[in-house]
């Protein structure tokens, strides 16, 4: 039966030739290669409760009565945003925890885009070939963070109205354009009512299009390209060393997806996340003490919050404080972190492919400046709770402020000095990282020591298999020619030249001059290896 | 696929180079490769399956959770569990019950042979040579329609998104002797507001407004006269602050918060999103923070009812900073 269903479709569809490929695609193991995975996987967790949270939430700023079941806000006039994520959250059975969950599966997946997107830059993953991947990889993360704030937005509650409200100065604060595209975007002057409906389209529809066709060239360039892969164990620029996709990999990751949805599930029933209902619906003129942003918009509100006072006036125009910190910034920091492969690929005029990765310690001025920028962009997070801080530790918030000032600037010149240096020593330890051994300091009777080495601990040695390799063909070369009436570069038997699938699996000869030209009589060279 | 090409039958027929392509299985169940990493596999297999088990038990718990109307730590619990346990026994089972590895597959550079350029170039060339030479007009036309379906789409789509600005960042709803009124509509009167306190204030035609939204601040126990402007202002704001009551706009002019904060000792407003500190008595000047200039004032005077009503509207935009309010 599975037979005869198996057969049907490879007769139609060519399963057993490319399927082959894809049961036999080899994925290295490493812990940090798992990041990217969690980044997947909370995208599927966020598209699954999305849909279940589109169902029930109503998209509009129009004003009626709460008449839900949350007595302390029950006849208070609310947006109908704001009333139907109560209820969803209240009424519906499962509802909450669908919304916990959504809002939890954000904050994961931009987590591990940017731990994942650290893995990549620190072992130098990047290189060449794989610059788009990360070009591709960078512009999923900052959709993610503008995605992440759309969806906070989206219940129009006291504490995510402040921040759109926040967000229109920011837009409003681009040079020639910000006020008319403040405009446009929000559909008129702060408040209006199409903020809701317009936010929730661009959330639910608009962006998710876009990342899933975005994810879909990532992951689809990382299976043509193949993995990257550290090396030792038999790995080598032309291999490699992994387990198989059919069944190892499908069974550990499938199981790695259940683990992240668990993840979420446990801070879901343990950890209250967003509760709207004690911040209130959104009013322009009120505003609540000590809210932080969700954690990925942190590293802004801290920057705007120590910007000094700075505004520039002049010929009649005017680039208000804002745009520093809140466009400028982020301007720069993506734009290099778009181009870094482009800009390290200069720096160090490096042009040859890099199948293996980088231990950071190997490069220990990437890693430097790399600890160095993420050190920054922390300072500019904990700036971000300027005012808990202050409250917390019972010193003046102006202490706090001027504090993250200097501490922004100095942290990452110490950074700097400190992870090159800790590279430096790392890479002249020739054991570090691996399990420290005991050593017997024993004294003869003469009064002489020797050290004897103890025997390794369960673990410490590996026993090396030789990787088996998958996925392979032998190819018959005929070696009398005139048995097939096969001319080059023009077939007599009706054939089309060879396609790229053949290619595929030549290795590539240097070719002299590109052109067909018969070798002899007797040996044929197959046409790939021109 | 090289081997099917030519319509041929699905064995391996020889292509133009006569080299026929077999493909080998790579199963050799002796190796070492394939044998399970679990020193003991029945004791793998007994861990993973009891992770299976866990599993059904908290899926059914969550079913019945959902059926009883539990609480959302209940349904996330068992949901959790159920889910854990899915993903711990797929993973044990993956880690020690499936052939150990390594295996290796070859890894070949994308890049092309210069000869497999060359003829993609010429077939791309070639035909398209014959298109496009000599059909400029052809081309210019083509340009012609879509750069005006270009304007077209882009000017009309974006310029329907939302009104021009205009004077609506210039220009709050405060109009000469207009009553300061609270978000109920009630008109203030001195008597409302002790030493020390604030209330927020508003046009009666825009309550609850975004722009206009003002501070009204009782700062100083004054019988008659007026709160003292800072030396700057002192002729254009000595009579704005009538009785010890000042007023300044609520919308802070670093990123359009709510200046909702009012500290009665230090007389001091603060900005609670980016903390941005403005002294009332200095004509609410940023003492600290990232706000760029002082919140703009209201100037007030008490008719003969005794009720508050502004002097005027607002002398300057008020909020942040945009790019065509130059020096105002």
């Amino acid at each position: 039966m599975i037979d005869a269903l198996f057969n049907w479709f490879d007769v139609r569809l060519g399963i057993s030739g490319s399927g082959r490929k894809m049961v036999n695609k080899i994925f290295p193991d490493h812990w940090s290669f798992m990041i990217g995975e969690i980044a997947l996987y909370s995208f599927i967790v966020l598209l699954g409760t999305g849909v279940f949270l589109t169902l029930y939430f109503v998209p509009s700023s129009k004003l009626i009565p709460y008449e839900g079941s949350y007595g302390p806000l029950r006849g208070q006039l609310v947006s109908e945003a704001f009333s139907s994520t109560l209820n969803l959250s209240f009424a519906v059975r499962g509802g909450l925890l669908m919304r916990q969950m959504h809002h939890w599966a954000a904050n994961i997946f931009v987590g591990s885009i940017v731990v994942h997107m650290l893995r990549v830059f620190f072992t130098g993953a990047f290189r060449k070939p794989r610059e788009l991947n990360w070009v591709i990889g960078s512009t999923m993360l900052i959709l993610a963070i503008f995605n992440g704030f759309l969806g906070y937005s989206l219940p129009d509650d006291l504490v995510s109205g402040t921040g759109i409200r926040i967000s229109f100065s920011i837009v409003e604060s681009i040079p020639l354009i910000g006020s008319y595209m403040a405009f446009f975007l929000f559909g008129g002057n702060f408040p209006g009512d199409s903020i809701i409906p317009r936010f929730f389209i661009l959330h639910v529809l608009i962006l998710p299009a876009v990342i899933v066709g975005l994810l879909a060239a990532h992951l689809g360039m990382l299976v043509r390209q193949k993995h990257t892969q550290f090396p030792g164990g038999g790995k080598t620029q032309r291999n490699v060393v992994g387990v198989p996709m059919w069944p190892n990999f499908a069974a550990k990751s499938g199981g790695f997806m259940m683990l992240t949805v668990a993840t979420t599930g446990f801070l879901s029933a343990a950890f209250q996340i967003n509760p709207i209902w004690l911040y209130g619906p959104y009013v322009p003129y009120k505003v609540s003490y000590a809210v932080q942003p969700d954690w990925y918009m942190g590293w802004l509100d801290g920057a705007l919050r120590i910007m000094p006072s700075w505004e520039i006036v002049g010929f009649g125009h005017m680039i208000p404080n804002v745009f520093f910190p809140a466009i400028l910034l982020p301007g720069i920091t993506f734009g290099v972190l778009q181009m870094w492969p482009f800009i390290e690929a200069k720096l160090t005029h490096d042009n040859v492919d890099h199948q293996l990765l980088d231990r950071p310690r190997d490069k220990p001025k990437r890693t430097a400046f790399g600890a160095a920028v993420f050190s920054f962009y922390f300072v500019l997070f904990g700036a971000s709770a300027t005012d808990v801080l202050a409250n917390y530790l019972s010193i003046s918030l102006n202490v706090v402020l001027t504090a993250f000032r200097f501490l922004a600037i100095i942290v990452p010149l110490i950074v700097y000095p400190v992870a090159y240096k800790i590279c430096l020593e790392l890479r002249s330890v020739p054991t570090a990282g691996q399990r420290k051994r005991a050593n017997v300091v024993l004294r003869s009777a003469e009064g002489g020591y020797t050290t004897v080495a103890t025997e390794p601990r369960p673990g410490d040695v590996v026993p090396s298999i030789d990787p088996l390799p998958l996925d392979q063909d032998v190819e018959l070369v005929p070696v009398m020619a005139g048995v097939f009436e096969v001319a080059d570069g023009a077939s007599t038997s009706g054939a089309v030249p060879a396609g790229d699938g053949a290619s595929a699996q030549a290795q590539p000869v240097p070719a002299e001059d590109g052109r067909p030209r018969p070798r002899g009589g007797i040996f044929r060279i197959p046409r790939d290896y021109r | 696929m090289p081997e099917n090409a030519d319509g041929a039958t699905g064995s391996p027929e020889p292509d133009t180079s006569g080299r026929i392509r077999i493909p080998v299985s790579s199963a050799v169940p002796d190796a070492p490769q394939f044998q399970v990493a679990a020193k003991d596999p029945r004791r793998a297999e007994i861990v993973a399956s009891s992770g299976f088990l866990l599993s059904a038990a908290g899926f059914a718990g969550f079913g019945a959770c959902y059926w009883q109307n539990y609480s959302n730590f209940w349904l996330a619990i068992t949901f959790t569990v159920g889910f854990a346990g899915l993903g711990y026994g797929l993973v044990i089972w993956g880690k020690y019950l499936m052939p150990q590895g390594p295996f290796e597959e070859a890894r070949h550079s994308l890049e092309p042979t210069p000869s497999q350029r060359e003829v993609f170039v010429e077939d791309f060339a070639s035909r398209g040579k014959v298109a496009i030479e000599r059909r400029g007009f052809l081309l210019k036309a083509l340009g012609l329609a879509s750069g005006i379906l270009g304007v077209v789409l882009a000017f009309p789509l974006i310029r329907s998104l939302g009104p021009l600005p205009k004077l609506t960042l210039r220009k709050t709803a405060w109009r000469r002797s207009a009553y300061l009124v609270d978000i109920t509509g009630r008109k203030i009167t001195p008597n409302d507001i002790e030493v020390g306190g604030f209330v927020t204030v508003f046009p009666p035609d825009d309550i609850g407004g975004a722009y206009s939204q003002t501070m009204l601040i009782h700062v100083d126990d004054l019988s008659s006269g007026y709160l003292t402007p800072p030396p700057q202002f002192a002729k254009q704001r000595a009579t704005w602050a009538p009785l010890g009551f000042i007023a300044f706009s609520k919308v802070c002019t670093h990123a359009g918060c709510p200046v909702g904060l009012y500290e009665e000792l230090t007389e001091k407003m603060l900005c609670p999103c980016h903390q941005s500190l403005f002294d009332v008595r200095d004509a609410a000047i940023p003492i600290f923070g990232p706000a760029p200039r002082p919140l703009p004032q209201l100037p007030l005077y008490i008719d003969d009812e005794g009720y508050f009503r502004a002097q005027d509207g607002y002398d300057e935009p008020v909020g942040p900073g945009y790019w065509e309010r130059g020096n105002d």
